[in-house]
């Protein structure tokens, strides 16, 4: 009686083999770290940076621990001591290194190559132990219905006018247009024709009034729902953009339902640096070049020809340029990474009516002729005064990222060429959509943990976890004797299955997820209580030691099973319904439960029957210590 | 069958009842002339943790804030060398986006304020929530908790019986409103770790419910001549032994949690021990208590034809 079949036995082992194999990198902690890489992306950063870095640190006496040196070459990573010295670090760094390359607050894993090479990685750490920000943005939606009003009403104008149909105007009245016509019939042929045209997108309505026939043009839900879904992604291509630029690493950016925006940035200390960069509003201009001054002439005597303003490129050299604007970046709807047709890396461009309209005019003057794309920041700098009042500057950055010739007439749709590679062309494509954000966007939630209170918490932390733990086994010892070992066993190896759960899955970490587990180590050793006071009380009704064994793990059984689903429901309720804290204490309450049913059953039986299966037994030792036995 | 004492549960139930009551009573006596202290979470507002190099006074920090110009309260957090500066955000409407970007931008300026005082002041934590957000957290969170009590009620009914369910969902709303109640007469703050708790709360009361209503089940098929009272009093009784260990157990982890696991997951912890005392008072007296009054019997639970005694529908692994 009470043996188990070998294949449990080589279950129980193989899982944990596994476990402890996954469960292993996360002894070997993380370490604060600046990342290298080079700003132009076909560039490598090899052995004479990592000379150049050594040598600026070493003069700093602030020498890396460890340089970890990608296969590839597209990266460096430093490793320090503590944050204080990552920081000192990286204005070093990025003093020596100049603007060719990007440095980046990092936090590296120590993990050894031959765990690396088995693909087991330390679970990641949330916002809340690591340090970092957190904002949630909402983005202002009334400019998505201002917008896809604007396009229709242009729209309707060329369209009636194309199909010869005579209006008196088109205006817009707070959430919908109206079109008037002179004419009844003119009005009813317009409205068929328009209708088939905008079959889902718009709902059109006669609305006579004295000023003539009219048609209300109202958009549909799915329009309105389709052109914030496309706002949404703008400014989400807008706002990774602009964190791309901020040599932020890891930046986590997602749309949260249809008009909000979740933005994660592990490691960044100062958030008042972060909302400047993300509220600034970029935008494009297209400009003719002046070929006729030398610019750099213009820059060192600073008389600047009239009729021309002086930028600077993005290498830094200077460039003139006419001061008439021939497009701002408002009057681009679409922009796309393509080749032309000699296989040259090129950007295709696409403008609404009125900007094509003027364009085709300026540049069909200017054929062979230089024209650049200026790219405009505005940001804000506060400065406090001394009386304590704040100070708000607003700035406006122009650079100047490309300059290119012009081919041929150009209108709503045209090409820029004279690209150096793909990887450029995608670039301004992005830049060129990205542009400025597609309508505002206002922070509605931050939760910023600095790094000193980040540390504090995985101290905090994981000392309760160790002391809790303790306490348990330390009780269950006492309590259950030689069961009450067989439990801390299984106690153990769930933790371990907890945490090789979560590094498998790559789970975040939080302070909210540690006290999931606290409470779950706490939960976990309800099921061997459950299953040896089942026992001891088979064993009072006069059960064999063996017989008490056996039934008592099977009545306890059906009790385990329900009393775990219910806590499960709870804890899916919880992940399904709640926000990031309270889903990672949801998850590691979930695994904590399916594991504990693996450890507390399986696992303490196949011990026990190993311990006391298949011999004779007098007195098992159950009882707690003051007792002595049965 | 048993040669071990009885505790006379079920005889106890009357004042048990009472004592309930009287406790639900004046959780929701102060729950509705007191409310909670609801954190940022819920009523929006921002929230900034600063540590300072050494222990410091609030009264000269509160007093800098009011010459800048902002309503703050000012608190010690943890130690004496942690500060928690609190504001809550202006009750009108924020149309423009110069004011929405004011707003959120009250945690840094706090800061740039204080820096200038002491420049080796470290920003430990902000929390800015804006106030339409408060309203959803705080409606999400009571829609997850009827979610759960559905859920539960739904599992409890296609497991046992549907009087059983009411009796846990008793239990449940019993350990809820005290536990909330707790929060409401002490006034310490409420926020979405405290739901977070409450929700846990739920989860381990019904985990301790379970248990014995398992128990009951199984009693009532197999002591064919006790009758309802004394197979539920019996029931508790051979429970009783698990009840007490595991909450024991439980308790350890949540004081190690409540006395090392730092100053924010305190109320978390606090909440929890709270809610496991009452938990386990309430699977002994309320959920018990409530089947008998709903008329729970053997028959209740007797499927429509004769089983074998003691089947077990669940293999063992």
């Amino acid at each position: 009686m009470n043996r188990y079949p070998l294949w449990k036995y080589i279950l129980l082992v193989v899982v944990t083999l596994i476990g402890l194999l996954f469960a292993f990198p996360n002894l070997y902690p993380s370490v604060p770290a600046v990342q290298v890489v080079a700003t132009d992306k076909n560039q490598t950063v090899g052995n004479t940076i990592v000379e150049q870095v050594n040598k600026a640190l070493t003069e700093k006496s602030i020498p890396a621990n460890k340089v970890d040196t990608d296969p590839k070459g597209k990266s460096l990573v430093f490793h320090f001591d503590s944050p204080d010295a990552q920081l000192a670090a990286q204005v070093a760094m990025n003093k020596s290194l100049g603007n060719q390359y990007k440095t980046a607050l990092n936090l590296a894993p120590t993990t050894p190559e031959w765990l690396n090479s088995a693909n087991a990685q330390p679970m990641k750490l949330g916002l809340d132990l690591r340090g970092g920000v957190h904002f949630l943005m909402e983005v202002d939606m009334t400019v998505a219905i201002d917008k896809a009003l604007d396009r229709h009403k242009e729209e309707f104008r060329s369209f009636l006018r194309d199909k010869k149909l005579r209006y008196k105007g088109v205006k817009r009245v707070s959430d919908h247009l109206v079109v008037v016509f002179k004419e009844a019939a003119v009005r009813d042929e317009a409205r068929t024709v328009l209708k088939r045209e905008y079959r889902n997108d718009i709902e059109f309505l006669d609305e006579d009034s004295d000023k003539g026939f009219g048609l209300k043009a109202t958009l549909t839900p799915l329009n309105i729902k389709n052109a914030k879904k496309f706002i949404l992604q703008q400014n989400i291509i807008t706002l990774r953009r602009k964190l791309n630029s901020t040599g932020l690493t890891e930046p986590i950016i997602q749309q949260q339902g249809l008009e909000r925006i979740v933005v994660q940035l592990p490691g960044v200390q100062d958030p008042s640096i972060v909302k400047e960069k993300l509220s600034g509003t970029a935008t494009l201009e297209f400009r003719l070049v002046d070929e006729g001054n030398d610019p750099f002439q213009a820059k060192s005597t600073g008389s600047i020809p009239s009729g021309s303003k002086l930028f600077t490129e993005r290498n830094g050299s200077p460039i003139l340029l006419k001061r008439q604007v021939i497009l701002s970046g408002d009057s681009i709807t679409n922009a796309a990474a393509g080749f032309d047709q000699n296989q040259q890396p090129s950007v295709n461009i696409t403008l609404d009516a009125k900007g094509a309209k003027r364009f085709a005019r300026v540049t069909g003057k200017n054929i062979q002729k230089l024209m650049a794309v200026v790219y405009i920041e505005d940001k804000y700098i506060t400065t406090k005064n001394d009386d304590g009042t704040i100070n708000k500057k607003r700035i406006t950055k122009k650079e100047v990222i490309n300059v290119a010739r012009i081919q041929d007439r150009l209108s709503k749709r045209f090409q820029i060429t004279g690209l150096d590679s793909p990887q450029e062309s995608h670039g301004l494509a992005e830049d060129l959509r990205a542009g400025a954000l597609a309508a505002p966007v206002y922070i509605v939630e931050e939760r910023t943990v600095g790094p000193s209170l980040g540390a504090d918490n995985i101290k905090a932390g994981f000392n309760s976890v160790i002391i809790g733990f303790i306490l348990v086994l330390i009780f269950m010892a006492f309590y259950y004797r030689v069961f009450g070992l067989v439990a801390n066993l299984a106690l153990t190896l769930n933790l371990v299955l907890i945490v090789a759960f979560l590094s498998i899955f790559q789970a975040t970490l939080t302070l909210p997820g540690i006290a999931g587990i606290v409470l779950t180590v706490g939960m976990a050793v309800d099921a061997n209580v459950l299953i040896y006071e089942r026992i001891k009380e088979e064993l009072r009704n006069g059960l064999t030691s063996q017989a008490a064994i056996h039934s008592g793990y099977e009545k306890a059984f059906s009790t385990i099973a329900d009393a775990n689903i219910t806590t499960l429901i709870a804890a899916i309720v919880l992940f399904g319904m709640g926000t990031g804290p309270i889903q990672g204490f949801a998850t590691t309450l979930a695994i904590g439960i399916a594991s504990s049913m693996f450890t507390a059953i399986l696992g303490t039986r196949a011990i026990i029957n190993l311990i006391y299966g298949g011999k004779k037994v007098a007195k098992l030792q159950i009882q707690p210590f003051w007792k002595g036995g049965v | 069958m048993n040669n071990q004492k009885q505790i006379n549960f079920t005889g106890m139930r009357k004042p048990a009842m009472i004592i309930s009551i009287i406790l639900m009573v004046v959780s929701l006596g102060a729950l509705f002339t007191k409310g909670l202290n609801m954190g940022v979470d819920f009523t929006g507002g921002t929230v900034i943790e600063i540590g300072y190099p050494e222990a410091t006074e609030v009264e000269p920090i509160r007093n800098a804030l009011t010459k800048a110009g902002f309503d703050a309260q000012v608190q010690h957090f943890g130690t004496a060398k942690d500060v928690l500066i609190r504001i809550t955000p202006p009750k009108e409407q924020l149309e423009t986006k110069s004011a929405k970007d004011e707003i959120a931008r009250i945690g840094d300026k706090i800061f740039t304020i204080l820096k200038a005082d002491n420049s080796n002041i470290l920003l430990r934590r902000v929390e800015f929530v804006g106030p339409q957000i408060g309203e959803e957290l705080r409606d999400d969170g009571g829609i997850a908790m009827l979610f759960a009590l559905a859920g539960i009620l739904v599992y409890v009914t296609l497991r046992f019986e549907f009087r059983f369910s009411v009796g846990a969902i008793i239990a449940l709303v019993h350990d809820v409103v005290l536990t909330v109640g707790f929060f409401s007469i002490t006034q310490l703050e409420f926020n979405l770790t405290i739901l977070a708790a409450i929700l846990a709360i739920i989860g381990y009361s019904l985990n301790d419910t379970i248990v014995v209503f398992d128990r009951v089940r199984e009693n009532f098929l197999q002591l064919r001549k006790a009758s309802a009272d004394e197979s539920i009093n019996i029931s508790i009784n051979q429970t009783l032994a698990r009840t007490i260990v595991t909450s024991l157990t439980t308790l350890l982890v949540l004081v190690a949690l409540f006395f090392f696991g730092g100053e924010i997951i305190h109320g978390f912890s606090l909440a929890m021990i709270v809610g496991v005392i009452i938990g386990t008072y309430s699977s002994i007296y309320v959920a018990s208590s409530s089947l008998l009054m709903m008329g729970v019997t053997r028959e209740s639970l007797l499927p429509p034809e004769k089983e074998a005694e003691g089947d077990e529908d669940l293999e063992m692994p």
